[in-house]
């Protein structure tokens, strides 16, 4: 790790004006010239941050901290029965918040299965949507890959066993946030803020980039801006959702795929709108429409559910050594759909 | 009390409690404490005793050697080769010993005129420098200019059979021996990479295939798993005008003592090395190592003390690992289950190292009258593996106990009754007899019986593994006036906790509690004890233990004898008195016989007598009981046929370890052997990227082990087998622990599926692959 300065913003205007440096962009140098150059970059919790410049791949002249930044890890109800997510709310905050659980558990269910407590109780929300990805060789420094300015893909010919199945040309990483599954398939959109405190707001599905629009970033995030909020919006009380995620192990790991899906089902249990996303499927979020479109105005059963499933997976590009995410997506798919659609059983108070 | 100056025989326990203990006579060597009763006649040994440091640890006090702080320390770090396979013609370090931070530059892949240095693996070590922050010696690390030739490389062992593969070395550069102790066979040829066969034999197999109704056959493929040791490989070296001083993370102070005299010429009273806390090692920390050499090397350089510890990156890449390993078995049976034949043959790569074979269980687990081995180890571009939790017998027996599964499942016999047949052992036919009640054996059903996507299903693996003894292993205890006492050997914590298992040794012989003796090992300053490799620890250092407190106790019987008006031979201990056997009435103090002594302290050294049977073998200062030591672990799981993950749910693991010294030790021991093993089974795999030859996954996120929430029930039971060998008549459990997990729960997952999973680690994608829920890719 080399040495850098710190900062600590009071204000959203102060970190938006210190934050003249995007950490993809910073990663970019070519090995021979990295070194401090001028750029600030901002921290969050520092979960991803720390490991990037503990293995020299990131070097910061300025670190600014957002963590002293009053109300920032505000979780409110809006007006119109929506919900605003500070962006520096903690994994274990969402997690454990009573209305979330209740209005919006694909939520609170993929922040709780998200790393291990300890990190979620310092991973932010905000943090834990720019990270950068989780690809063994954008991890490693002997490695020049695309993402980090260079001309090669190393896992499409290498060890692509965690790897994208769509698509993943020309770069194969997996979008890493188990979150933004769950945040896509609800509708959310993101505010970004600049240090005249203009408002930038997205979709969240749009904030995301996938490699053919941006190969080195895998978002939005512009230089002096700062991501402050996510906005949940308000959902019929009609709406199932369901988050499910499977990683090799049920510990501290990473997730193998990790599937969300929004149904708002007619009183006799028809399919009037379905949001099915896929994480760890692609380089960003994946919004499975075929699979969607295929539940339009049917019952959801063990048949409609599996023909979906199958659609999601139709368009699917396996590298060589991760074709078993096929199978292993269409099982959870079908499963988070029928789940979605079980009745519902109330909770005994 | 029998007189114990010259031979004598003496009867002892012999056998299982609870499956007919009885009596056996021997004879005993002189000076040698008389047999010990079984446990459940016994004050302290047997008892499940907190270990003595446990607070120490949770607690965050105890002293680690990264936690050594000397004064005008420096840190070192070393810079590691890029490439799987290079020559270098050139290395500059002018500039990183300019940088003001550097105290020391060492060139350690020194290039010559002739052929210049070659590196033969990615993250082998080429130079090393101290400086006086760790910042410093990073800075000072990039400052070092290599000129690198790239050479063809192999990683994998498949390609490097080949004969048109890159050779990793020739005759003269191979290396004769393997790196951690254990003996190899010399003067086997090699053949391009491969070099071999090491053979084993009895009998003919032929005729013995030729005499089977049966035959089974299998190929078994182990992947490398590395040791991931929580407290990285650490040392803090000290090099000074009167002598070396090493603080290392070590399982062998005495065997690092020896290394470094020999390496830096120095006389053995000159090095001294010390370990106190320990944060595992699993055969990786057995040796001096390159970073160990490196470290002493900096120090004398700088004449300074230098600390170097591994990061985590190093620690994955280069600080030994279990080799792969892909076997073939061939076993021969009659249709009642009789064995007529086995044939292996087995290749393992260590990397650049040698010991990548499967052991002995196919050899020595099943009576079998005709056997065959050809076990070959292939050299490849990758780091060098070394021993890791029972070498050789836990790829061994993943490969043979699923084809005994396979076996039993074939003569339509239940695994269980297969093996009552064909397994020698009374001890595992007892360990199988209590597994299979405690698992619920007989709910086991055929595979594939649940409705729904998860099955389940119960296996069953036995291990096999030798109980070894360090000879060369003494312990002193010592008496104060004030009656204070202290047990004194070099032997280390590896974090078993052995030293509370010395003080429960000295405790029992002198009537006192465990916590009153004050135990100081881990110090080549005390008398020389054993390695804490191949299970040896436990039974190496605690005859002596009792053997020197039962030496030491004779002054003390005399001096209470006077006291008491007594005969020195009638005197016993209890509860803290010495009393005269027989009348209770009459007693002192232990510490007011203490207080009689003529000096102020009084001390005995005793060393590890022969086993009382007799060894099987002896070689230098290492020996082998002629019992093996058993084990039997049953596991259940869940397979989730959609998703291809598969869940264990319960493990039944029934060990032995001769007298069982420490029971809540053992059981924690146990479980950390069976934790590994599961880890082994479904998670942990060193990758190397097949193009550079460079691990993908050296950290531990991406290196995948089990966690809290992938741990079973484990329900551990531990016999009490006496065998009438030594003064405490006690055996390691740590590798034991660690062979039967992995095949048990392979033969519990066919037993779910009705599939045989015959490669590790058990993932979701192998068992989506077996399942044939996507189209198979060449």
């Amino acid at each position: 790790m080399n040495r850098f300065t710190w900062a600590t913003a009071r204000t959203i205007a102060e970190a938006a004006a210190a934050a003249s440096t995007i950490v993809a962009d910073a990663m970019t140098a070519l090995p021979e010239t990295a070194g401090p150059g001028d750029g600030t970059i901002v921290k969050a919790g520092g979960i991803d941050i720390l490991d990037l410049l503990k293995e020299n791949l990131l070097v910061p002249a300025r670190v600014a901290s957002l963590r002293d930044i009053p109300d920032l890890d505000a979780i409110v109800e809006e007006a119109d029965s929506g919900c605003r997510l500070g962006a520096m709310a903690t994994l274990a905050g969402l997690a454990a918040h009573p209305l979330l659980r209740q209005r919006y558990p694909a939520v609170t269910d993929a922040a709780g299965e998200s790393a291990s407590p300890q990190i979620r109780n310092l991973a932010t929300l905000g943090g834990n949507l720019l990270q950068r990805p989780r690809c063994w060789y954008f991890r490693a420094a002997e490695y020049r890959c695309l993402r980090k300015g260079g001309g090669n893909c190393f896992a499409i010919p290498g060890e692509n066993q965690y790897h994208a199945i769509f698509g993943n040309r020309p770069c194969a990483i997996v979008h890493p946030s188990t979150v933004a599954t769950a945040l896509v398939a609800l509708g959310a959109t993101v505010d970004l803020i600049d240090a005249e405190g203009a408002v930038r707001r997205l979709s969240l599905e749009d904030f995301f980039l996938p490699p053919e629009r941006d190969l080195q970033r895998e978002n939005d995030l512009r230089p002096h801006e700062i991501l402050t909020a996510i906005n949940l919006p308000p959902l019929p009380t009609s709406a199932r959702m369901v988050h499910l995620r499977q990683g090799e192990k049920d510990a501290f790991d990473w997730p193998l795929a990790d599937v969300a899906v929004l149904l708002d089902l007619s009183p006799e249990g028809i399919c009037r709108s379905a949001s099915i996303v896929l994480g760890a499927a692609a380089p960003v979020p994946h919004r499975a429409k075929p699979a969607e479109n295929a539940l339009l105005g049917k019952h959801i059963d063990e048949s409609t559910a599996g023909a979906a499933a199958r659609a999601a997976l139709a368009g699917a590009t396996p590298l060589a050594k991760n074709a078993y995410k096929t199978p292993l997506f269409e099982a959870l798919i079908r499963r988070a759909l029928l789940k979605a659609a079980a009745p519902i059983v109330k909770e005994r108070g | 009390m029998a007189s114990d100056d010259k031979p004598h025989a003496e009867r002892f326990p012999f056998g299982i409690v609870g499956a007919g203990l009885g009596v056996v006579t021997r004879q005993l060597p002189p000076d040698e404490p008389p047999p010990l009763a079984p446990n459940a006649d016994l004050a302290v040994i047997g008892r499940p005793v907190p270990r003595q440091n446990g607070r120490a640890k949770v607690t965050g006090a105890t002293r680690f050697t990264v936690d050594i702080s000397l004064p005008g320390m420096l840190h070192g770090r070393i810079l590691r080769s890029p490439l799987a396979h290079a020559e270098i013609h050139g290395i500059d370090v002018t500039a990183a010993a300019r940088h003001p931070g550097t105290r020391a530059v060492l060139v350690v892949a020194r290039p010559d005129e002739l052929t210049g240095a070659t590196l033969r693996y990615v993250g082998a070590p080429v130079a090393a420098v101290a400086a006086v922050s760790m910042v410093a010696a990073a800075e000072a690390l990039r400052l070092i200019r290599v000129d690198y030739q790239s050479l063809p490389f192999v990683a994998d062992m498949d390609e490097a059979r080949n004969a048109t593969a890159p050779p990793v070395f020739d005759a003269a550069s191979a290396p004769a021996g393997y790196a951690s102790g254990f003996p190899a066979r010399l003067n086997l040829p090699l053949d391009g990479n491969v070099r071999g066969p090491a053979t084993d034999g009895r009998g003919d197999t032929a005729e013995g295939f030729a005499e089977a109704d049966l035959v089974v056959e299998g190929e078994y493929r182990t992947q490398v798993q590395t040791h991931c040791c929580l407290e990285p490989h650490a040392i803090v070296a000290d090099w000074r005008a009167d002598g070396l001083t090493v603080y290392m993370s070590t399982q062998f102070t005495a065997g690092v003592r020896h290394e470094l005299a020999e390496a830096f010429g120095l006389p053995l009273d000159r090095v001294r090395v010390i370990v106190d806390g320990m944060g595992g090692g699993f055969g990786s920390k057995s040796t001096l190592g390159s970073y160990g050499r490196i470290a002493v090397a900096l120090s004398r350089q700088a004449q300074a003390p230098v600390r170097l510890v591994l990061d985590r990156q190093e620690e994955q890449m280069d600080s030994g690992n279990r080799p792969a390993t892909w076997q073939r078995l061939r076993i021969g049976a009659k249709r009642d289950g009789s064995l007529t034949a086995i044939s292996l043959v087995s290749y393992g790569t260590a990397g650049v190292a040698l010991g990548a074979g499967v052991g002995n269980v196919a050899q020595a687990l099943y009576a079998c009258p005709n056997f065959a081995a050809a076990q070959y180890d292939v050299f490849t571009n990758a780091s060098p593996g070394c021993a890791m939790r029972a070498p050789g017998n836990a790829p061994g027996a993943f490969g043979l106990e699923q084809a005994i599964d396979e076996l039993a499942e074939r003569l339509q016999l239940d695994p269980l009754t297969l093996r009552d047949h064909i397994d020698p052992s009374p001890v595992r036919r007892e360990e199988r007899r209590i597994g299979a009640e405690r698992i619920g054996w007989r709910r086991r059903h055929a595979p594939g019986a649940d409705p729904g996507p998860i099955k389940r299903g119960m296996g069953v693996a036995q291990s096999l593994w030798g109980a070894n003894v360090q000879t060369n292993s003494a312990c002193e205890v010592r008496v104060m006036r004030d009656g204070s006492v202290e047990v004194l050997s070099s032997v280390q914590d590896i974090g078993t906790g052995i030293g509370t298992v010395l003080a429960q040794t000295v405790a029992e012989v002198l009537g006192l509690h465990s916590e009153a003796i004050t135990v100081r090992i881990g110090d080549t300053e005390f008398p020389a004890g054993p390695p804490s490799y191949g299970s040896r620890t436990t039974a190496s250092i605690t005859p002596p233990a009792r053997a020197a407190a039962w030496r030491v106790l004779r002054p003390l019987f005399r001096e209470a004898a006077l006291a008491l008006n007594a005969a020195a031979e009638d005197m016993a201990v209890r509860d803290g008195r010495i009393l005269v056997r027989g009348d209770s009435g009459r007693s002192i103090d232990f510490r007011d016989a203490a207080a009689r002594l003529r000096t102020d302290r009084i001390s005995a050294v005793a060393s590890r007598s022969d086993d009382y049977g007799g060894f099987r073998w002896r070689m230098a200062d290492a020996a082998q009981a002629r019992q093996d030591l058993g084990g039997v672990q049953f596991a259940a799981v869940a397979v989730d046929t959609e998703t291809g993950v598969i869940r264990v749910e319960r493990v039944v693991a029934v060990q032995d370890c001769g007298r069982p010294m420490n029971p809540l030790l053992i059981e924690s021991q146990v479980q950390g052997g069976v934790l590994m093993g599961l880890s082994y089974a479904l998670f942990e795999e060193r990758i190397l990227d097949r193009h550079t030859g460079r691990m993908v996954n050296p950290n531990l996120e991406q290196y995948k082990l089990a966690g809290a929430c992938d741990t079973p029930a484990i329900d551990v039971v531990v016999l009490e087998n006496y065998q009438a060998n030594s003064a405490t008549d006690a055996y390691g459990i740590a590798e034991p622990a660690n062979i039967a997990t992995a095949p048990a729960i392979a033969n519990a997952v066919y037993n779910a599926i009705g599939l045989r999973l015959r490669a590790l680690p058990m993932t979701p994608a192998a068992v989506l692959a077996a399942l044939g829920k996507f189209p198979a890719r060449s």
